[in-house]
């Protein structure tokens, strides 16, 4: 088990960057991509199946780890409500000039509404910019796991990984 | 006195799951619950399963129980809740139970204890007043009564009881201050510890509670670092304003029907403690007598129901329902799901456990 993981719950940036599930700077500049924040042998494996594109391969061995193709992935999301880790996120760094999109699973209530402003927050809990939520996917089919895409500054889109709302934004 | 094949005491996975198998091959099988409602654990169980698809992957514990529950039912499995299994006697071919106001016996050729697991105690000064509780009992309050035990939570623990037992509270509303866990590293799985720490919890390892306090009940817990042999630090004490006090300290196997009728027990830590001696077809010493999910050592669900399944497996075998060959097929089957779920960091303890267990008895 990665050291940063077992002691603080928190993967390290240096963690992720040998994560197989991480897809490439130039990738994630050209549009939507699934991020997989799942680094330990863990035996689970419903997101190689569920993907429609077969971008995931967690191999023979149920406990290996997650591989992404990021070449496959078309960033559709559908692997995020599907993770019971909640470990997977969606991350587009074209979606404009100053803003990255980044999808996260969400299980809490009230669910945001599009158009409301909330604080990006990172992966120890510490609010680090303001976001948007740009849009909300709760089909039934996601089996009460929302997700949530957020509209973040374009530097913070791979510390963004939960969000809280703003007061008055209720 | 109800006469059947097979008679199992606990509605939880492995019960199900065994009753499910053997019902299925055309064993007369009668499950029974002290619960008003099946799925032993499960009921409690909001969030999504790891796995393979065979263990119901995705799928929410809640959900699992009640699937299990109509296909059991579809097999001809009779179920019997508020049911309250007291004795066990006659070498473990009659049961002693208890339906509402009525004494009853049941005599089977056939006995499955899937009775579970209870939460291990831990005892701290102030750990008798109201508000400390375990976190099993807290995820009951909360996911199947709705009821908050508190609104500011010190959770004591980090294996996966800890962490998604926190995961919950924080859905129900309620702030969790922190995590502790006297072991210098996280138990539990990675993921679970990463939800809890975005949602702003801390996790503090190496600490473990030291004094619960209040005025007839809490309102602090005292927190305290621990050196490299477990030895509180002196002066590294910090309070937490907190009205309840969660303790995720590991389960134990409920063997009180094992121990009744005579079993033979092997002490495993790695599996809970003092734990039923049993071949891999899951029969105690005492034949007949299956044991089968936590109360045959504490792993994860997807393990009880497994097990359940090769007792199942196994009885539909003794009783002739399936031939030799064809049980050998299927326990060939669940035997290599189950070496699939006990690899990796958190497999390989449990099975050198449960290799011990079956070597005793070999």
């Amino acid at each position: 088990m990665r050291e940063s993981l077992s002691k603080t719950g928190v993967l390290t940036k240096e963690d992720l960057a040998q994560s197989p599930g991480v897809p490439s700077e130039e990738r994630m500049e050209k549009g939507p991509v699934a991020y997989i924040e799942c680094m330990e042998e863990i035996p689970c494996d419903p997101c190689q199946y569920v993907c429609p594109k077969g971008a995931i391969t967690v191999g023979k061995q149920i406990i290996e780890l997650p591989v992404l193709d990021e070449q496959k992935c078309d960033g559709c999301g559908i692997c995020i409500p599907i993770c019971p880790g909640l470990a997977i996120f969606v991350v587009d760094k074209g979606y404009s000039d100053r803003e990255a999109l980044v999808g996260v699973p969400y299980e809490m209530l009230p669910l945001p509404k599009a158009g409301m402003k909330v604080h990006g927050v990172d992966r120890e809990g510490k609010a680090v910019c303001e976001a948007r939520v740009v849009k909300l996917l709760n089909p039934k089919k996601f089996d009460r796991t929302a997700l949530v895409y957020l509209a973040v500054p374009k530097e913070l889109a791979l510390d963004v990984r939960h969000f809280t709302v703003m007061e008055g934004e209720e | 006195m109800i006469e059947t094949e097979f008679a199992v005491v606990g509605a939880g996975p492995a019960g199900l799951s065994a009753a499910l198998e053997a019902g299925r091959a055309g064993v007369q099988t009668l499950l029974m619950d002290d619960n008003q409602a099946p799925g032993g654990q499960l009921v409690k169980q909001i969030h999504k399963f790891f796995g393979s698809k065979e263990h119901w992957a995705s799928e929410r514990g809640i959900d699992i129980g009640d699937k299990l529950l109509v296909q059991a039912q579809k097999a001809g499995v009779r179920v019997m809740l508020d049911t309250v299994v007291w004795g066990i006697f006659n070498g473990g071919k009659i049961l002693a139970i208890k339906q509402g106001d009525r004494n009853r016996q049941v005599l089977a050729q056939k006995i499955l204890l899937a009775t579970g697991a209870s939460e291990n105690p831990l005892a701290f000064p102030g750990w008798t007043l109201p508000g400390v509780l375990g976190a099993g009992a807290a995820q009951t309050l909360v996911n199947l009564h709705r009821v908050l035990p508190g609104t500011r939570v010190l959770m004591v623990g980090a294996g996966n009881v800890g962490l998604i037992v926190a995961y919950q509270l924080l859905q129900a509303g309620a702030r969790v201050v922190a995590v502790v866990e006297a072991l210098p590293t996280i138990g539990g799985y990675g993921v679970h510890a990463s939800k809890i720490r975005r949602m702003g919890v801390p996790i503090l390892t190496g600490h473990t509670v030291k004094e619960a306090s209040g005025n007839a009940e809490v309102e602090r817990a005292t927190v305290v670092r621990l050196d490299d042999r477990g030895a509180p630090l002196p002066g590294a004490e910090r309070e937490f304003e907190v009205d309840t006090i969660c303790i995720a300290v590991g389960l134990h196997p409920l063997a009180e029907l094992a121990w009744i009728c005579g079993c033979q027990f092997a002490y495993i830590p790695e599996l809970g403690g003092h734990v039923p001696v049993h071949a891999e077809n899951m029969e105690t010493t005492v034949p007949g007598v299956y044991v089968a999910g936590d109360v045959a050592g504490i792993e994860e669900a997807t393990v009880a129901m497994e097990e359940g399944r090769l007792t199942g497996v196994d009885v539909a075998r003794c009783l002739g329902y399936i031939s030799d060959r064809r049980a050998e097929t299927l326990r060939g089957e669940i035997q290599a799901r189950i070496e699939l779920i006990r690899t990796g960091p958190f497999g390989d303890a449990l099975k050198e456990g449960k290799e011990k267990l079956i070597e005793r008895r070999g």
